[in-house]
C-alpha cells in the first residue's frame, strides 16, 4: 500500500514504537500477576469454602445418660460458636450422619450405637469473614465452654492466607490499571509528538488537495504499525521474565503454592494489552492529525 | 458544470466566467495593519496576468487567498464561481485539486523522491499508479530532471527543487495555476522554458497567475499584469503601467 509518510524510516518515529515496548512489557508483567494469583485463590478458595468443622468429644459412659450429657455439650457448643462474630450457622450433624460417615469402617447396629463417638458441628462462616475471624479466639472460646472441644484451625489460617492473597491480588489489579493508563497517555503523547514533526507534510497534502480522512488514514496506518511493533516486543520481553516466576514458584511449589500457572483465556487478556496499546496509537494519530487538519483553512 | 461553456463574455458573474474573482478583499494578520484593503479583480477562464510588486507587497498573501491558505479579512472571493467565504470546508479539497499552486518556498516533502513528490497530486486524487509512473518522469525529463528522478529535495539546488516544485503544480493540468517567483532560482534559459510551459497549459485552457519580480520577464511576454503598491491594486492591464490608472479596471481576456 502506498505511504506518503516517512514514519517507518524516521529517527523520531522509534520513539513511539520503544515507549509503547516498555509500557506494555510492564503492563503485561502486572496482568500476569494478577491472573496467575487469581488462578491460586481460586484453587484455594475450592479448599476453604467458608466453612469449619468443631468437634467435641462425647461424655464417657455408657447408656441414656451419657448420651444425653453430650448432647447437653454439644448444644452449647453449638451456642458458643454462634455467638462468635464471623460465624453465619452452626449446623449439628444429626447422629444418623454421623453413623453414615463411620459405617464403611465399623458398620452398623446397636453396638456401634453405644460407641462413644465425637460430635461433629458444620460452622460456615458469613463471606469473607475469614480475615476478621480470630481463629485462635474461636478455639478458644469454644474450648472454654466445652472441655475437650476443637476446631481444625489450619483451615482458618488458610482462610486469612487466602484473605491476604486477594488484597495482592486487588494490589496487583490496581497496577495493572495505572499502568494501562500511563501506557495510554505515554502512547498518546508519543504519537503527538511524532506527528508534531510531519507538520508540514500535514500541509502540504492538505493544500495539494487531499481530503481529511486521506491523511488521517496514512498517519493511523502508521501509528498501528509502530504501536504493533513496540506492542509486540513488549510482549515477547516479558515471555522469558515471566517463565523465570514462574520457575521459582515450582521450586517452592511442595503443595504450599498450588502450581502457578495461566488459562488460555488468560493469555488472551494478557494479548489484549499489546494490541490495545497499538490500537490506541491509531485512535490517537487520527485524532490528532484530524484536529491538526480542522485548525487549517 | 456551467463555467466550462467556453464563451469569454465579461459581466458580473455569470455561472463562474471568471476563475478568480476578489470584491474589495482586506487581509490583516492577526492583529497587524492591512497588508492591503479594498483589492478587486477578476482572472477570466484562460487568461494570464502576471502579478508584480515591491517585496512585501502582498504578492503571495494575494496567491495565498486564492489557494485558500488564507481567508479575507473583508470582502468576498470566488473560485470557479463559488463564493468561498460560504463554502462548506469539506468541498475546499475538490476545489485544490483544480489548482496547481508554485510555492515561493517550493514545500517539497524531504523524505520523498523528486518522482513522489511530483506524483502526489495524482495520488492523492486516486490517479492509477500506471499513469503516474508513465505521466511523472515525462514531465521531470521536461523540466530537465531526468537524471533526478529518485533524488530527495535535500540533495537538489534551489533551481532543481523550483522545478520539481513546478512539476508537481502542473502534473495535473491544473484548471488555475497559481505560481510564487516561480523562476526566482533558476537561469534565464530555464525561466524562459518555464515560462514557456506555462504558456502551453495556458493554451490548453488554464487559468495563469504568476507573481514575480522580474520585469524583464513581464516586458517579454504579452500578458495581463497586476501591480500592487502600497496595499492596492495600482494597476491593471497589458504592457507598462500608465502613470494615473484607476484602480480595478475590467481584465482583458486572452482569447477565445
Ligand atoms: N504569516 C504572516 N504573519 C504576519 N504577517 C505576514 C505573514 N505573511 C506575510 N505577512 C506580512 O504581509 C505583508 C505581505 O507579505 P507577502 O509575503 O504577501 O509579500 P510578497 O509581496 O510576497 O513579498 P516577497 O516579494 O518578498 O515575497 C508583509 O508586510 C509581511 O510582513
Ligand atoms: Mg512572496
Amino acid at each position: 500500500m502506498h505511504s506518503d509518510l516517512p514514519l517507518a524510516r524516521d529517527k523520531t518515529a522509534m520513539l513511539v514504537p520503544v515507549l509503547v515496548g516498555v509500557m506494555v512489557f510492564l503492563a503485561v508483567l502486572a496482568a500476569a500477576g494478577a491472573l496467575a494469583l487469581g488462578n491460586i485463590l481460586e484453587d484455594w478458595r475450592r479448599d476453604v469454602s467458608g466453612s469449619l468443622t468443631a468437634q467435641v468429644p462425647p461424655v464417657p459412659g455408657l447408656g441414656e445418660a451419657s448420651r444425653v450429657a453430650t448432647d447437653e455439650r454439644v448444644a452449647q457448643a453449638a451456642a458458643v460458636l454462634r455467638a462468635q462474630p464471623g460465624v453465619a450457622s452452626v449446623r449439628v450433624l444429626a447422629e444418623a450422619e454421623l453413623m453414615a460417615l463411620v459405617e464403611p469402617w465399623i458398620g452398623t447396629g446397636e453396638l456401634v450405637r453405644d460407641l462413644p463417638m465425637p460430635r461433629l458441628l458444620d460452622i460456615t462462616l458469613k463471606p469473607g469473614a475469614a480475615a476478621r475471624a480470630n481463629p485462635g479466639q474461636l478455639a478458644q472460646a469454644l474450648r472454654e465452654a466445652v472441655p475437650g472441644a476443637t476446631v481444625d484451625e489450619h483451615r482458618l489460617w488458610l482462610g486469612r492466607l487466602m484473605d491476604l492473597g486477594e488484597a495482592l491480588g486487588a494490589l496487583g489489579l490496581a497496577v495493572v490499571l495505572v499502568v494501562s493508563g500511563a501506557t495510554a497517555v505515554a502512547v498518546t503523547h508519543a504519537t503527538r509528538a511524532a506527528l508534531a514533526t510531519y507538520r508540514p507534510v500535514i500541509e502540504v497534502l492538505h493544500m495539494i488537495g487531499a481530503q481529511d480522512e486521506y491523511i488521517a488514514r496514512q498517519f493511523a496506518r502508521s501509528a498501528l504499525l509502530q504501536g504493533l511493533k513496540g506492542g509486540m516486543g513488549g510482549f515477547m520481553l516479558a515471555l522469558p521474565t515471566l517463565a523465570g516466576v514462574g520457575l521459582l514458584a515450582d521450586r517452592v511449589e511442595a503443595g504450599l503454592v498450588p502450581s502457578v500457572s495461566l488459562s488460555a483465556l488468560d493469555w488472551a487478556v494478557l494479548l489484549l494489552l499489546p494490541l490495545g496499546a497499538a490500537g490506541l496509537a491509531m485512535l490517537t494519530a487520527r485524532l490528532t492529525v484530524l484536529r491538526t487538519l480542522a485548525c487549517m483553512p | 458544470m456551467s463555467h466550462d461553456t467556453g464563451t469569454r463574455e465579461r459581466r458580473d458573474d455569470p455561472e463562474g466566467q471568471s476563475v478568480v474573482r476578489f470584491d474589495h478583499v482586506g487581509l490583516r494578520y492577526d492583529l497587524g495593519p492591512e497588508v492591503f484593503r479594498d483589492i478587486g479583480f477578476t482572472l477570466p477562464r484562460g487568461s494570464f496576468h502576471f502579478l508584480t510588486g515591491g517585496s512585501g507587497a502582498g504578492k503571495s498573501s494575494v496567491l495565498g487567498l486564492c489557494y485558500l491558505a488564507l481567508r479575507p479579512t473583508r470582502g468576498g472571493i470566488s473560485l470557479f464561481g463559488h463564493d468561498v467565504t460560504r463554502l462548506p470546508r469539506r468541498l475546499l479539497p475538490r476545489l485544490r485539486r483544480r489548482m496547481g499552486v508554485v510555492f515561493q518556498d517550493f514545500r517539497l516533502i524531504d523524505h520523498l523522491s523528486a518522482m513522489d513528490n511530483v506524483a502526489l497530486p495524482l495520488r492523492v486524487s486516486g490517479a492509477p499508479e500506471a499513469d503516474i509512473r508513465r505521466h511523472v518522469p515525462e514531465l521531470l525529463a521536461w523540466v530537465g530532471l531526468a537524471d533526478h528522478l529518485n533524488a530527495k529535495p535535500p540533495t537538489l539546488s534551489g533551481g532543481q527543487k523550483q522545478r520539481v516544485a513546478i512539476a508537481r503544480a502542473v502534473i495535473n493540468r491544473p484548471d488555475l495555476l497559481l505560481a510564487d517567483e516561480p523562476t526566482g532560482n533558476v537561469d534565464d534559459r530555464i525561466g524562459m522554458r518555464l515560462l514557456h510551459l506555462f504558456e502551453e497549459l495556458n493554451k490548453m485552457g488554464t487559468t495563469v497567475l504568476i507573481a514575480t519580480h522580474n520585469e524583464q520577464l513581464v516586458q517579454r511576454f504579452p500578458y495581463g499584469r497586476l501591480h500592487l503598491d502600497a496595499g492596492r491594486l495600482t494597476w491593471h492591464g497589458v504592457g507598462d503601467p500608465p502613470p494615473d490608472r484607476a484602480t480595478a479596471v475590467p481584465p482583458r481576456p486572452r482569447q477565445s
